[in-house]
C-alpha cells in the first residue's frame, strides 16, 4: 500500500453532520470535549497552586481572579464539565464490567450522565454559597 | 485465511503497537482512582473558597491534605495525558504534526504536574 493514491477521489463514508444527534452520541462527544476541557483547566489549578506557593500577594491576585465574574462563570463551566466527565466515567465503567449494552439501558445512562452533571453541579455550588 | 500471527506474538498478546492493553488499563486505573481523588478535590476546593492566604496555607501544611492533593496533581495529569494522547491519534493523520503533538501533550501534562506538586510541597513544608 506503499504507493496507494491517497488523494484519489473516492467515495467517503457520511460522516458526523450526516446524521441526526442521539443522546448517546451527544453523550459521547460530550465526554472528549469536557475531558479536553478538563485538560485545559488544569492551568487553573496550578496558576492558583503556584500563586499561593509565591506569597500572599499572588496568591490574593488569584483569589481577586477566581472571584471576579468572569473567574466564577470559568470555575461553574470547570465544575460541570468535572462533574460530566466523572459521570460519564461511571457509564464507561459499567460498560467495561460487560453491562449496559442494551438500547433502552444506554439511552437511560446517557440521559442520566446530562441530567445528574447538570443536577450535582448547581447542588455543589449551592452548598458552596451556604458555607461561604 | 489462516491465522499469520506466530504463537509467540498471541502468548504475548501486545499486538502491532507492541503496547497491548497498557494504555487502556493505565486509563481505568487512573479513573478508578481519580473518583474518589476529585471528590476529595472538589471538597477541598469548596471547603477553600474565599481563604486568606494564613488559613490556606494551614490546610495544606495537613499532611492528610498535601498528600491527597498531590495524589490528585499526579493520577489527574497522568489520565489526561493518556486521554489527550488519544485524541491526538485519532485527530491529527500528518504524521510530522502528530509526533509534535504527542510530544508537546507530555510535556504541558509534565508542567503541569510538577509546577503543582512543587507549589503544594512548598506550602505544606511551611513556605
Amino acid at each position: 500500500m506503499a504507493n496507494a493514491d491517497l488523494k484519489a477521489n473516492r467515495p467517503l463514508s457520511p460522516h458526523l453532520q450526516i446524521y441526526k444527534p442521539i443522546v448517546t452520541m451527544v453523550m459521547s462527544i460530550l465526554h472528549r470535549i469536557t475531558g479536553a476541557a478538563l485538560y485545559f483547566g488544569t492551568i487553573l489549578m496550578a496558576f492558583w497552586l503556584v500563586s499561593a506557593a509565591a506569597g500572599p500577594e499572588s496568591y490574593q491576585f488569584a483569589m481577586d481572579v477566581f472571584g471576579s465574574f468572569l473567574g466564577r462563570l470559568v470555575l461553574f463551566g470547570f465544575t460541570w464539565a468535572l462533574v460530566h466527565h466523572m459521570i460519564g466515567g461511571l457509564r464507561h465503567f459499567i460498560w467495561d464490567m460487560g453491562h449496559g449494552f442494551d438500547l433502552p439501558t444506554a439511552n437511560w445512562m446517557a440521559r442520566a450522565t446530562i441530567v445528574g452533571s447538570v443536577s450535582l453541579t448547581v447542588i455543589l455550588w449551592i452548598i458552596g454559597f451556604i458555607v461561604a | 485465511m489462516s491465522d499469520m500471527r506466530t504463537p509467540l506474538a498471541k502468548v504475548r498478546g501486545l499486538g502491532s503497537a507492541k503496547d497491548g492493553t497498557t494504555h487502556f488499563w493505565r486509563q481505568r486505573v487512573t479513573a478508578v482512582a481519580n473518583v474518589f481523588l476529585i471528590s476529595f478535590f472538589v471538597i477541598l476546593v469548596i471547603a477553600l473558597q474565599g481563604a486568606d492566604y494564613a488559613s490556606f496555607t494551614e490546610a495544606l501544611q495537613n499532611p492528610f491534605i498535601s498528600i491527597l492533593l498531590l495524589l490528585v496533581i499526579l493520577v489527574g495529569c497522568l489520565h489526561m495525558k493518556l486521554g489527550m494522547q488519544v485524541i491526538i491519534e485519532d485527530y491529527i493523520h500528518s504524521e510530522g504534526l502528530k509526533l509534535l503533538l504527542l510530544m508537546g501533550n507530555i510535556f504541558f501534562a509534565s508542567i503541569i504536574a510538577l509546577s503543582s506538586v512543587v507549589a503544594v510541597l512548598k506550602i505544606s513544608f511551611g513556605g
